[in-house]
């Protein structure tokens, strides 16, 4: 293997793990648009979206399909109850405190699926096979392209959602300043519980589809959670686009360090230029100069 | 004698008085253990009440202050043979450095930047503790750290050390207490209310934020030190973002209002885990169970719940 086929392999991970990072930020912003509040449990919404799959799919043996669709709506659920249950009911909480109550749930998650399902890990087989497909020297998995192609799916799908329905936009406008929404008779509360349902929902399809390449088991989500937390951060937080360079940017920084300094320190790499983002960009690498200041959560 | 109950002095005896009673009841050196702990942590979270209560900043990377203070002091110790009295200050003096640095950029900046920041310093710190082999042993860690000696007594066993921490718990409250009536606690305060206000009086915001910041962070470094002194054993693990977090959490279930929320919130999540272990593989379980039902019951945490004591008297 020559040195350019090693760093397109190099390339080539890092987009696949930087996908996944790109769509566990893409849930940490739409609720913090629509709360201000970073949802610890975002994490969690991959592992359960993951864990019921293959629950459904290899010991209840649905198709591939419907148990996928099951345990997606299934996240999509626990983020609405989550919602109902726990953040909806306080009156005037202070950020810390809801912020608090989501590690409270991830907790509680995570507690839960060691419960129902043990400490072990689980695997699902991909979704077409595990033959790599050569490319120029290097290979790439199938599975990544279905990674790929749900990542493109959902970002077109949230553009659309956002830019052509009334609650798309009236969740943009709470995203903007959720005072003026609701005197302009947004339903705040609504667009809460909306951000809760659809983060859980996108959480739960990348749990369905990235777990044949990462596994699973009852604490995967926190190590996800983090580096989501990271491009989203990165991104600017709110940012779903930038979301997404974000996180594609972080998995090849990870997979170039990885391959070409030492795999120990590959994520410290990522963290090192995240800090240095916050220091210098805080609104994210995309903000422009005046939005630096103004964003805070 | 309700005047003298009321200086930070008093204050201060009275619960390192308190501490030294217990110990004296228990007995058990399993307990006692634990209640040493239970001081470290205090140590620190009175720290991040200062920060979060009255600065109104979070920092999620506490246990890295504190894995600091323990790896510094351990490895100056072992590696070095330097002796622990000039250790003490280098841990504290690297570990408040290091806070300094990230805080200057950060704290400039309106709302909770510090959180991602001393997120991103924390999993860095972590990574550094597992990676750099030759001083910290990596993953598997490094033992054989020396026991503290202070006026000729080693502190070789359990109720020594005790004595120690508690002695220490209680300086870092007088020294908080202090803080907080101060000129410093007051301003501090004011920014907490309405930023703005206290600027346009005159209040050198982001000043005040570093300095408690940093303050917060040699109180885990503090912690950090004692740590290592007595476990005599370093390994990554226990300086996780996992712990950053649970720190946060005591301090928000106890209340974030003032220290004896943070004291109230230590207590009750240190030795809650003890009473779970009776339930195996529930312990997480229930423990997320509770800590989400206070929060949500009681999201300005525990301290200075009344109980209705007239009411169950008139009841029976």
């Amino acid at each position: 293997m020559n040195f350019a086929s090693q760093l397109l392999q190099y390339t080539l991970s890092g987009i696949t793990i930087g996908s996944i990072y790109a769509m566990v930020a893409i849930g940490f912003n739409i609720i913090y648009n629509s709360t201000g509040i970073i949802n610890f449990a975002q994490g969690d919404f991959l592992m359960l979206g993951g864990m019921l799959v293959v629950y459904f799919h290899k010991t209840l043996h649905f198709p591939l399909l419907i148990a996928g669709f099951i345990a997606v709506l299934i996240v999509g659920g626990i983020g609405i109850g989550f919602e109902r249950l726990a953040i909806h009911p306080l009156k005037n909480p202070s950020v810390i405190t809801l912020i608090i109550i989501t590690i409270a749930a991830s907790i509680l998650f995570k507690g839960g699926a060691m419960f129902i399902w043990g400490k072990d890990s689980f695997y699902l087989a991909s979704f077409s096979g595990d033959e790599p497909i050569r490319l120029m020297g290097a290979t790439i998995l199938p599975q990544t392209l279905w990674i790929l192609a749900f990542l493109f799916l959902i970002v077109i799908a949230l553009m659309c959602f956002f830019r052509f329905t009334i609650i798309g936009k009236a969740m943009k406008a709470c995203a903007y300043n959720r005072k003026a929404a609701s005197i302009v008779g947004i339903n705040v509360n609504n667009m809460v519980l909306i951000s809760f349902a659809l983060s859980a929902l996108i959480g739960g399809l990348a749990g369905v589809i990235v777990t044949p390449i990462t596994l699973v088991d009852y604490d995967r989500g926190s190590l996800l959670g983090l580096k989501g937390f990271g491009a989203a951060i990165f991104g600017g937080l709110g940012n779903i686009g930038g979301a997404v360079a974000a996180g594609i940017i972080i998995g090849l920084l990870e997979s170039y360090s990885a391959g070409l300094l030492s795999s120990g320190y590959k994520d410290a790499v990522a963290l090192i230029i995240l800090l240095m983002v916050l220091f210098f960009r805080p609104g994210g690498i995309f903000a422009k100069k005046e939005v630096q200041i103004l964003k805070s959560f | 004698m309700k005047k003298l109950l009321k200086s930070s002095f008093s204050k201060s005896i009275f619960t390192f008085a308190i501490a030294v009673l217990l110990m004296t009841i228990i007995r058990n050196p399993y307990h006692v253990g634990i209640l040493i702990f239970l001081g470290m942590n205090l140590i620190i979270t009175m720290g991040l009440s200062l920060l979060m209560g009255y600065a109104g900043q979070i920092s999620l990377g506490q246990a890295a202050f504190f894995g600091l203070g323990a790896y510094t002091t351990g490895i100056l110790t072992t590696k070095l043979g330097l002796p622990i009295i000039t250790a003490f200050p280098l841990s504290i003096l690297l570990t408040v450095s290091i806070a300094f640095l990230v805080g200057i950029p950060t704290l400039r900046l309106r709302g909770h930047y510090l959180a991602m920041a001393t997120l991103g310093l924390g999993e860095i710190v972590h990574i550094v503790f597992n990676e750099l082999l030759s001083l910290t042993g990596g993953p598997s860690g490094f033992g054989n750290i020396p026991l503290i000696k202070i006026f000729g007594i080693e502190l070789d066993n359990d109720y020594k050390y005790f004595v120690f921490v508690w002695a220490i718990v209680a300086f870092i409250l007088f020294l908080s207490l202090n803080i907080i009536n101060s000129r410093m606690g007051r301003a501090l305060k004011s920014i907490h209310r309405e930023e703005n206000t206290a600027s346009t009086l005159g209040v050198n915001t982001s000043r005040l934020k570093l300095t408690i910041f940093v303050i917060s962070a040699g109180f885990a470094s503090m912690a950090g030190f004692l740590y290592a002194h007595y476990v005599t054993f370093l390994s990554p693990g226990t300086f996780s973002l996992r712990f950053s977090i649970l720190l946060v959490t005591m301090v928000a279930v106890g209340g974030m209002e003032n220290i004896w929320g943070a004291i109230t919130g230590t207590v009750v999540l240190t030795l809650l885990p003890e009473y779970l272990r009776f339930f195996k593989d529930f312990d997480i379980l229930i423990y997320g169970i509770i800590l989400m039902s206070i929060m949500i019951l009681r999201p300005e945490g525990l301290y200075g719940i009344k109980i209705p004591l007239k009411r169950l008297r008139n009841n029976s």
